[in-house]
């Protein structure tokens, strides 16, 4: 197997891998690989905050803008602490994302955490339900599109996957809504009537179209992906020695394969899971689905300052996290990688 | 963190073929003849048209109220009217040469940033390559939309900071295939015979190096062209682009999407040049880069993993 793993690469070479010494450089390297995530975050974490509050003259003036006055000026910058000192300024707000203390929103005097919080969750299912359907179908679609290079349903689903690749999501998601909830048929809500603070759960069906949309949005890269690294294995020395040997085609399919086209899909994966972090913005915005992207739209569209703070911190956080999960991941696919060099 | 994935080497061998005067000429002009690039090109120069050409034939002034709101196509307003009763051709016609200009200013600055900081990472090693590629890590910890929304909310909802922003948050991921090309090439003979005359570290990479990245620079450049249109018409759709009477694509979608039941053509419309011009650029990038590449595997992939980063092995 550890020859066998690397499709990227010609000429493996066929070291024994010997048990007790793989942990090390695994754990050495996901130790690394965390240290570095926790300071990029924490340098992250800086610069959105020396961002919102340093930056354009003060975020007070910035709130209220001609608004101001000395006293209203004098009671904003209280509520944000702009009074102390830089540091403290900086420490009230870090140790605050631990520990849910966040303040108050801007835009209607509630605290932060209960705002977001629900809003998390939503995003979150959103996320994962999008991720789980997108992997699969993406993963299914590619290795089918391989096993029948330059069949029509070759060709067909490679030219669908590269158009749909470059289209922006809401496009995608007003395409749907076109076909589905207005002009040709009326089977589902076009945006959701939730109210900020429930959870989508309640009303599944409202998950529908966002979902549709994300997949659509992410399933042609990790079909490309999937063929190609499919392709390769396919044609590999052990998938013909299989051959030879006379295994049935569908455990070669199944049992070399596919195994070993996953290790280089899987960093594709995390890169779409990554692409989410962003694309429920924009998707969350048309649908009016209650989740975190929406929140920001309307944080940044009322300048409510410590809610932008938050979430630009939450979804750097996530990137971060998906990041080292998915080198993580895609190491543990990967037995040769792990042997110490 | 160490090198990233290389979508340069394996292309690396062909300079004998491609060392004419301009390379890249022949490059573009090979993809232009494949099917698919021909195809891409063709898309994405009918949109070029209509963005350019579309204000001088508008026939109706793009702000004015001339028919009634959702008004249904006719033949005076072919394309109906739209939520505030104007006529969505004209509309479409005006809305698209901002959103192009756009696009195409925060490509050059994704580029030129990304290049001249991968490029200078590579080749200087040592602690300026440790500190841009810092850099461009912390960076592309922010999802690119939300990078241009962080900013945004900073400085208000101008359009040179939409530029700004989209063109800053590109140069990371430049950077980083930058950077692995320089990589390959700096350990040319070339360049080290122009180092041993006591060439200045500059001049090299201007001279030596420069040159031979225009290949992986253009294939770079027609993706982040296409994510800029995608990002920047995003922005104008979630309401942050040219300020309310003005026409634009993006904007166009979000105001009229109430009316789909009764004037779709006030979505559709601007909707369609936009899928049109991405698939255009992407499918015509696609192109470029199989030419480059020279083989029937799919660059995006690499470029995927490029982005990815470190770890193969």
């Amino acid at each position: 197997m550890a020859t066998a793993t690397a499709p990227a690469e010609p000429t493996a070479p066929a070291e024994p891998t010997v048990p007790g010494r793989n942990e090390h450089p695994l754990l050495m390297l996901t130790a690394r690989r965390l240290g570095v995530g926790v300071v990029t975050l924490l340098v992250v974490s800086m610069i959105v905050f020396l961002a919102t509050e340093v930056l354009p003259g003060n975020a007070a003036y910035a709130v209220l803008g001609r608004n101001a006055n000395p006293a209203r000026l004098h009671a904003l910058e209280r509520q944000l602490h702009l009074n102390q000192g830089l540091l403290s300024q900086y420490w009230t707000w870090l140790s605050g994302l631990f520990t849910g203390k966040l303040g108050a929103s801007l835009a209607n005097g509630q605290p932060v955490w209960g705002l977001a919080e629900p809003r998390l969750i939503n995003s979150a299912v959103l996320v994962l339900v999008t991720g789980v359907i997108g992997t699969v179908v993406g993963v299914a679609l590619g290795a089918i599109a391989a096993l029948r290079k330059d069949s029509w349903f070759d060709h067909v689903t490679s030219v669908v996957a590269l158009a749909v690749t470059s289209l922006p999501e809401f496009i995608v998601a007003i395409g749907l809504i076109i076909l589905f909830s207005t002009v040709v048929l009326h089977l589902l809500p076009a945006v959701s009537l939730l109210p900020p603070g429930v959870y989508a759960w309640s009303q599944p069906e409202l998950l529908i179209l966002p979902v549709a949309t994300l997949v659509i949005v992410i399933v042609p890269y990790i079909f490309r992906m999937m063929r190609a690294a499919m392709i390769e294995a396919l044609e590999s020395d052990y998938v013909e020695m299989a051959r030879l040997k006379g295994v049935p085609e569908w455990r070669i399919v199944l049992g070399h394969a596919l195994p070993n086209s996953i290790a280089p899909t899987i960093q594709v994966i995390g890169l779409n899971f990554l692409y989410l972090a962003g694309g429920v913005v924009v998707v969350e915005y048309v649908f009016n689905y209650p989740g975190i992207g929406q929140g920001l739209v309307f944080a940044v569209s009322n300048r409510d300052i410590p809610v932008i703070q938050f979430i630009v911190v939450v979804l750097a956080a996530f990137y971060v996290c998906v990041n080292i999960g998915s080198d993580v991941i895609a190491l543990l696919a990967t037995p040769r990688r792990r042997i110490p060099r | 963190m160490t090198g990233t994935a290389p979508v340069i080497p394996p292309a690396a061998p062909p300079p004998a073929v491609l060392t004419r005067r301009h390379p890249w000429l022949s490059v573009l002009w090979s993809a232009v003849r494949t099917p698919r690039g021909a195809a891409g090109l063709t898309m994405a120069l009918l949109v070029v048209g209509v963005a350019v050409i579309g204000p001088a034939v508008s026939p109706h002034s793009p702000t004015d109220l001339v028919t009634l709101t959702f008004a249904k196509p006719s033949g005076q307003f072919p394309l109906g009217g739209d939520f505030l009763g104007r006529d969505v051709l004209s509309r479409v016609l005006n809305g698209g040469w901002l959103l192009l200009l756009m696009a195409l200013a925060a490509t050059a600055i994704g580029i030129v940033v990304g290049a001249a900081a991968g490029m200078s990472a590579a080749y200087l090693h040592g602690p300026p390559d440790g500190i841009i590629m810092r850099t461009v890590d912390v960076i592309l910890a922010f999802p690119q939309l939300v990078f241009a929304l962080l900013l945004l909310s900073l400085l208000g909802p101008k359009l040179w900071l939409i530029v700004l922003a989209v063109g800053l948050s590109h140069a990371p991921a430049v950077a980083r295939v930058i950077r692995s090309a320089t990589l390959d090439i700096a350990e040319r003979d070339y360049v080290k015979v122009a180092e041993l005359q006591g060439m200045r570290p500059a001049k090299v990479m201007a001279k030596e190096i420069l040159p031979n990245l225009v290949t992986p620079l253009m294939v770079e450049a027609g993706l982040r062209l296409t994510y800029s249109i995608v990002i920047i018409a995003g922005l104008a759709f979630l309401g942050f682009g040219q300020p309310p009477p003005a026409a634009n694509w993006g904007t166009m979608i979000n105001e009229n999407r109430i009316g789909l039941q009764l004037n779709p053509w006030a979505v559709i419309a601007p909707a369609v040049l936009i899928a049109l011009l991405t698939i255009g650029t992407n499918t015509f990038t696609d192109a470029v880069a199989r030419v480059t590449i020279g083989v029937d595997r799919r660059p995006e992939e690499a470029a995927l993993l490029d982005d990815l980063g470190p770890e193969q092995a």
